[in-house]
């Protein structure tokens, strides 16, 4: 699986070239067709034994990040977020900028400069700056433009079973649907590639009315909260209970028999899986199950602690059984489009 | 079809099954075609040869669903749609088995936190609440039906009045236009049900069918419809301004016919129209609403004057000669 080398590709919303040339050059051997859209999705087919029925496979390409938008007279950048950022955890985080990935720090001002108020409170991220070392705007001109993206600078690591990087979400997904078109299909099978998930569920708008299948998985990372401090009711997911299925997210209400049916086929294939328990956050399926007079879809996720920040953490045997678990799907596909 | 068994039907956003069923076997007696799509919508067909007309009514009531059970066998649980998280506590709740819950709080919850709230079904372990109910099982409110000479009271009023009102205009209009009538899923977590179903009917004019805030209980907020003062013909809500040729044609068949009407102007809320009218390259969409108080409680309360008015309103568009 090539976890490793997606996550340290560059990929902020928009801008998602660099793991679109990865992911297309890894796939070309293994696909009948590639179409890259206008907004940027990979379209791969693998034809199926049988063309009667259509599936599509969904991961996204992007992560959340930074864009640029501001230079002072002084040479500091200002920016935006891209995505949904907790404005606490970027605080004193390197970032690399543009294509040259030029290291910055995103910045603000000390402790010993804020007043009491100040202390007590998260800044807002207009009030934060990249520090690119430039002394004058005209310094820090030369080496950076208004739009240029800023990402998350972190290495990737892994300690025993436990894999610590940003971008997790969702190059996971990405990983997953490099491996799965490698194998034999049943049925003609879209593995998309989706641009533009963090900022609204772009990409899979498009790429779905495309190629309008009669059902669609999305394979995901998701929220985890099993952490110090928190209530076990609360943790959405748990690290290392294995493939997280959805009943619902704010996007999505899954059918209760493509659920019901996930959680079956796991037990059966044992596969270790857990239910998300909590209405968070949304993905892909979002606009998939809406699109083009309704699809049936539902999501497979990998945990994530820490996710949309530099240093997620999501367990290897949670990623291997969400593989299976997509595996599962496609080879017993029958038993879903029932 | 009985206002009561209709109301009292289960039927959470994305779990329509029952109230599908039921709706279904009433809609065969009338349609030439009854059937459902990938997001669980119902729809029922009557052939004809004129304009392709939709009129759509949800089926789905607000509720929670389970997202925990602790070792003591309480539930924890979010909610589905709108629910009033404040006026939660010592609320019934009946799940699709006919198990039934009671709302609680933990006791430190001044804020009123949906978080801090629990379900608890009479069960002393884990064990014993797993045997009865699942994560990501839902649960609707219980609210008994009540008629009285002028008003009808029960949980899920809306939509289930919208609904009855569809079926008994679907048994009554005649005429050469080609109508779908069409029982959306998940409107209460936001249209989602309509967007996919005017994307496959693809009509030429639209109405949605769904229940009206009023303005006329004490020191309500200022909303100028009125229980038993007609039928509400949209003029707008926060999903949707009305095409004006579907709301003019409204009113003039109103005042044709005789059937008490008045305007609605809806600040709080949308409907279905509001996904209908973008579908692919838009579609002429308008309203026809029934007052009802006490919107997402357990004891909504319509007039039955305003239900018939409403009736023989969408009646008489469906029979109307484009």
């Amino acid at each position: 699986m090539y976890l490793k080398e997606l996550c340290e590709l560059d990929g902020v919303s928009g801008a998602e070239n660099a793991v679109r040339s990865f992911i297309t050059d890894k796939i070309k051997p293994y696909a009948d067709s590639i179409t890259v859209d206008a907004i940027g999705n990979i379209i791969a087919l693998k034809k199926g034994k049988s063309s009667d029925k259509k599936v599509m496979l969904s991961a996204h390409t992007d992560e959340v990040g930074f864009i640029i938008s501001g230079i002072t007279d002084k040479g500091f950048l200002e920016f935006k977020t891209v995505g949904g950022i907790d404005t606490r955890v970027i605080i004193s985080k390197r970032v690399r900028i543009g294509k040259n990935k030029l290291s910055g720090v995103i910045a603000m001002k000390a402790i010993h400069l804020q007043d009491k108020s100040e202390r007590g409170k998260v800044p807002k991220v207009s009030s934060l700056y990249i520090d690119i070392g430039a002394k004058s705007r005209e310094e820090a001109e030369e080496h950076v433009s208004l739009g240029d993206y800023a990402v998350f600078d972190a290495d990737y690591e892994l300690y025993g079973d436990t894999v610590k990087s940003k971008a997790i979400d969702d190059r996971a997904g990405c990983a997953i649907l490099i491996e799965l078109i490698k194998k034999d299909v049943q049925y003609d099978t879209y593995f998309c590639f989706m641009a533009q998930e963090e900022v609204g569920l772009r990409g899979a708008k498009i790429a779905v009315a495309r190629v309008k299948p009669d059902i669609a998985l999305v394979v995901e990372a998701t929220t985890c909260a099993d952490v110090s401090g928190a209530e076990e009711k609360d943790y959405v997911t748990s690290l290392g209970k294995g493939a997280a299925v959805s009943f619902a997210d704010r996007s999505t209400i899954v059918r209760e028999d493509f659920y019901r049916n996930l959680l079956r086929v796991a037990s059966e294939e044992k596969i270790s899986v857990q239910t998300k328990m909590a209405l968070a956050g949304g993905n892909d399926a979002g606009a998939i199950h809406l699109a083009v007079g309704g699809i049936k879809c539902a999501s497979v996720s990998v945990p994530c602690r820490y996710i949309h920040s530099p240093c997620g953490i999501a367990a290897v045997s949670d990623i291997e059984a969400v593989y299976r678990l997509a595996d599962a799907f496609l080879n017993r596909i029958d038993e879903f489009l029932e | 079809m009985e206002m009561k068994a209709i109301t009292q039907c289960w039927g959470p956003s994305g779990r329509e099954g029952k109230i599908s069923e039921l709706i279904k076997s009433e809609a065969e007696k009338y349609a030439d075609e009854v059937y459902t799509d990938a997001l669980g919508n119902l729809i029922a067909h009557k052939k004809g040869s004129e304009k392709k007309i939709m009129l759509a009514a949800h089926m789905d009531e607000i509720g929670v669903v389970v997202t925990y059970i602790d070792e003591n066998g309480f539930l924890r649980f979010s909610n589905i749609g709108g629910v009033y998280i404040k006026r939660l506590l010592n609320r019934r709740v009946e799940f699709a088995n006919g198990v039934i819950g009671v709302i609680d709080t933990e006791s430190d919850n001044k804020e009123m936190k949906l978080s801090k709230m629990f379900i608890d079904i009479g069960a002393s372990t884990k064990a014993e609440a797993e045997s009865k109910v699942s994560v990501g099982d839902m649960a609707v409110f219980v609210g008994d039906y009540i008629e009285t000479d002028s008003v009808i009271i029960s949980k899920a009023l809306d939509n289930r009045i919208g609904c009855a009102a569809l079926l008994e205009v679907m048994e009554r209009a005649s005429g050469d236009n080609d109508v779908y009538f069409c029982f959306t899923a998940q409107e209460e977590v936001g249209l989602r049900g309509a967007k996919a179903v005017a994307y496959s009917v693809a009509p030429e004019y639209a109405l949605a069918v769904d229940v009206t805030d009023t303005g006329d209980t004490p020191s309500a907020d200022k909303m100028a419809v009125k229980l038993g003062g007609g039928a509400a013909v949209k003029v707008m809500d926060r999903s949707v301004i009305c095409n004006a040729d579907v709301r003019s044609l409204l009113i003039e068949l109103a005042k044709r016919d005789g059937i008490p009407y008045q305007l609605e102007v809806m600040t709080d809320g949308g409907t279905d129209a509001g996904a209908i009218h973008t579908s692919r390259d838009g579609v002429k969409t308008g309203g026809v609403s029934i007052p009802t108080r006490y919107i997402h409680s357990p004891s909504e309360m319509a007039s039955k004057a305003d239900y018939n008015a409403a009736v023989k309103l969408l009646t008489a568009f469906c029979e109307y000669k484009f």
